[in-house]
């Protein structure tokens, strides 16, 4: 007897679980609506009817493949802390990022670049000019997907390619305007250059520095020595000590090697001018001025590009006039203001296109 | 052209040539013991890293450069140990193992620089010490004599690792567990022990050479920071044939060239920039192929080793 009222009870509290779990939720109901029961009903379904359909806004997704780590203090940082800009900006649910450090492999590039674009990213940037021929072999397998490299302005468009953007910066002028203010700041007239190799920005940088030396009147001479690797820090260290050796007594230099070099201005008390990245951090008392990338105007009109449903052929060209490059002093060092209003006089003439330096 | 061949340039090649043969005096000397028992460690490479690492970041924390150097000794022989339980214990094929030991040092260097620091950061290291009366010679002095205290420790090692080779019971029985470990066996010498015993002396040296590097020369960790230095220190290890004078000689050469490079850049002599790097490469591969007939290579060398066999 006890077990069947033992059955029938559980049976009963099963039964009522179960009305009670497909009742309608009664959360909304407000304690002192008039005739609650009816306008329960009502209201619930005035809610679920009335409800426009969510707006989906579609995440976007970015994946970034750097040569080197995203603490460089260099080229790939300077991309890096961009992105990470723009995410902020844009907020964690808009804006997804992923990225691959240290890919100075190629073959792994290429995995991690295939890898994401059959993730299903809309952008997948290869951040490094010597991602050119991976990016031209991979973007037509996925034509909706869009790809960056750089620097570059070769977007594969003439290949027949559409899905391809390329960046690139003239690094030249700023080199002009710190290769004059090193030689102002010069007493031995020995500016000795520290860099990776003779490529790309780098190439036109120590043109642009070469330039503003000679330009400068002031009988200074500026040598450069490549040290045939980015990644090589030893080599840039005893560039940086040749030089120094030799009776330099400004260097510039840049590239994630250039640290190397900046450890040996620093210790032997040489100013440094750097290109790509504002790392004066680094040393305080030595880096004069830095050259750095500001890629988050690029980044944000890529996303609005492909948005709109482009994605690639497009060239972006950072420049001193349009703030993707940007000459940055370092407070810490003063500077006479003769050098500084001289620096300024010539970013004014390099904004006016007054500069001309020839890359051939 | 001219400029090239002055006294300051040949004075500045000389010091710098024999600043940055340190690291690779280190490494090459702890892999001549290594191969001398028969062990190849191709894993040098990773070692160094890993002692670069240490050494920077125990440096750097500690404000200790000491502590830095002690640390990266240890884990350099903490690798070393590895490679021979891998290749001694386990027999594991010695090239293979020595190049996944590169590959953990690269990416656990790199994964702690990530994690661990806030960016590339400098330190002041070891400073120069200028031996008295002897650094006051004139010319000779200052690149000789006014090196840091790393710098005349790898030269130190030169005589001091010959003696310990040529001059020792242990020595002799390196030599002879890389000749003919079953003979070496039979005349009750533990093989297993001498391998193990220079394997992780040879880790402590790769990693003392890394931190060389980071705490010494350069003063600032970077990821990759050796950049082949390790597999150089190896070739030079055949260069020098097999013995600490040879490996000086190694040592001092490349770096000599290495340095000579960058002069004829500066002054402007007509050689592409390329071709100037490629400039000690070349040397070493040229210098290889013609020693190759006259060295002598431990004849157990790579050769695994099992009690019994012959």
């Amino acid at each position: 007897m006890k077990r069947m009222l033992f059955q029938l009870s559980l049976v009963l509290v099963l039964v009522s679980l179960v009305i009670g779990g497909c009742a309608p939720a009664a959360t909304a109901v407000p304690e002192a609506a008039p005739a609650a029961e009816k306008t329960v009903i009502v209201e619930v379904e005035k809610v679920i009817t009335a409800t426009p359909a969510p707006v989906e806004e579609k995440l976007f997704r970015i994946a970034l493949v750097l040569p080197s780590t995203t603490k460089d203090s260099a080229f790939s940082q300077a991309m890096f802390e961009a992105l990470m800009k723009v995410q902020e900006e844009m907020g964690k649910d808009k804006l997804e990022v992923a990225y691959s450090e240290s890919m100075f492999k190629l073959p792994d590039a290429a995995a991690a670049i295939r890898d994401y674009a059959t993730q299903g990213y809309n952008l997948v940037i290869g951040h490094g000019s010597q991602y050119g021929s991976t990016i031209a072999e991979i973007a037509p397998d996925f034509p909706t997907t869009a790809f960056a490299w750089g620097t570059t302005v070769n977007t594969f468009q003439s290949e027949g390619i559409n899905n391809v953007f390329a960046y690139t910066g003239t690094s030249e002028f700023g080199g002009y305007v710190m290769g004059v203010v090193s030689a102002m700041l010069s007493k031995s007239k020995k500016i000795g250059i520290c860099g990776p190799i003779e490529t790309g920005d780098n190439r036109n940088y120590v043109k642009g520095v070469l330039q503003g030396v000679n330009e400068s009147n002031l009988g200074a001479t500026a040598t450069a020595i490549w040290t045939g690797s980015y990644s090589d820090v030893t080599a840039m260290a005893t560039c940086a000590q040749t030089h120094i050796q030799d009776g330099a007594d400004v260097l510039h230099g840049m590239s994630q090697a250039a640290t190397g070099a900046i450890a040996a201005a620093k210790e032997n008390n040489i100013y440094w001018f750097n290109h790509q990245y504002d790392n004066s951090s680094l040393a305080p008392k030595v880096i004069v001025a830095s050259q750095a990338y500001d890629f988050v105007p690029t980044l944000k009109d890529m996303i609005a590009t492909i948005n709109a449903g482009v994605y690639g052929g497009k060239v972006y060209t950072l420049t001193l006039q349009n703030g993707g490059l940007e000459i940055r002093y370092n407070k810490d060092i003063e500077i006479p203001a003769d050098v500084m209003a001289a620096s300024d006089a010539l970013l004014e003439k390099v904004k006016k296109g007054e500069i001309k330096i020839p890359l051939d | 052209m001219g400029d090239l061949f002055t006294l300051p340039v040949l004075l500045g090649i000389i010091y710098y040539g024999i600043r940055f043969a340190t690291p690779y005096l280190f490494a090459a000397i702890g892999e001549t013991f290594a191969q001398r028992s028969g062990v190849l460690n191709l894993g040098v490479e990773g070692m160094m890293l890993m002692g670069a690492y240490t050494g920077f970041y125990v440096a750097a924390t500690s404000g200790n450069l000491w502590a830095g150097l002690l640390a990266a000794a240890i884990v350099g022989g903490l690798m070393g140990l590895l490679m021979a339980v891998i290749s001694v214990t386990f027999q594991a094929t010695q090239g293979i193992s020595g190049i996944g030991l590169h590959i953990l040092g690269l990416g656990l260097s790199t994964l702690l620089f990530t994690t661990t620091m806030t960016g590339v950061a400098t330190i002041i290291g070891f400073p120069s010490i200028r031996i008295p009366l002897l650094g006051d010679i004139p010319y000779i002095g200052d690149i000789l004599f006014n090196h840091n205290v790393l710098v005349y420790t790898a030269f130190l090692l030169v005589p001091i690792s010959n003696w310990i080779l040529y001059k020792t019971t242990f020595g002799l029985q390196v030599r002879a567990v890389g000749q003919s470990p079953q003979a070496a066996d039979t005349l009750g010498v533990s093989v297993k022990k001498i391998r193990y015993i220079t394997v992780t002396l040879g880790g402590v040296l790769a990693g003392i050479a890394g931190a060389s590097l980071s705490i010494a020369l350069i003063n600032v960790f970077q990821e990759n920071l050796t950049n082949g230095m390790g597999f150089i220190a190896v070739a030079l290890v055949y260069f020098g044939a097999w013995r600490p004078y040879g490996v000086l000689l190694g040592s001092l050469l490349f770096s000599f060239v290495n340095a000579f490079q960058q002069w004829v850049q500066l002054k402007g002599v007509a050689i592409p920039a390329d071709v100037a790097v490629m400039m000690p490469y070349i040397l070493t591969i040229v210098v290889l192929a013609f020693s190759a007939r006259r060295s002598t290579k431990p004849a157990a060398l790579t050769k695994k080793f099992e009690r019994g066999e012959a």
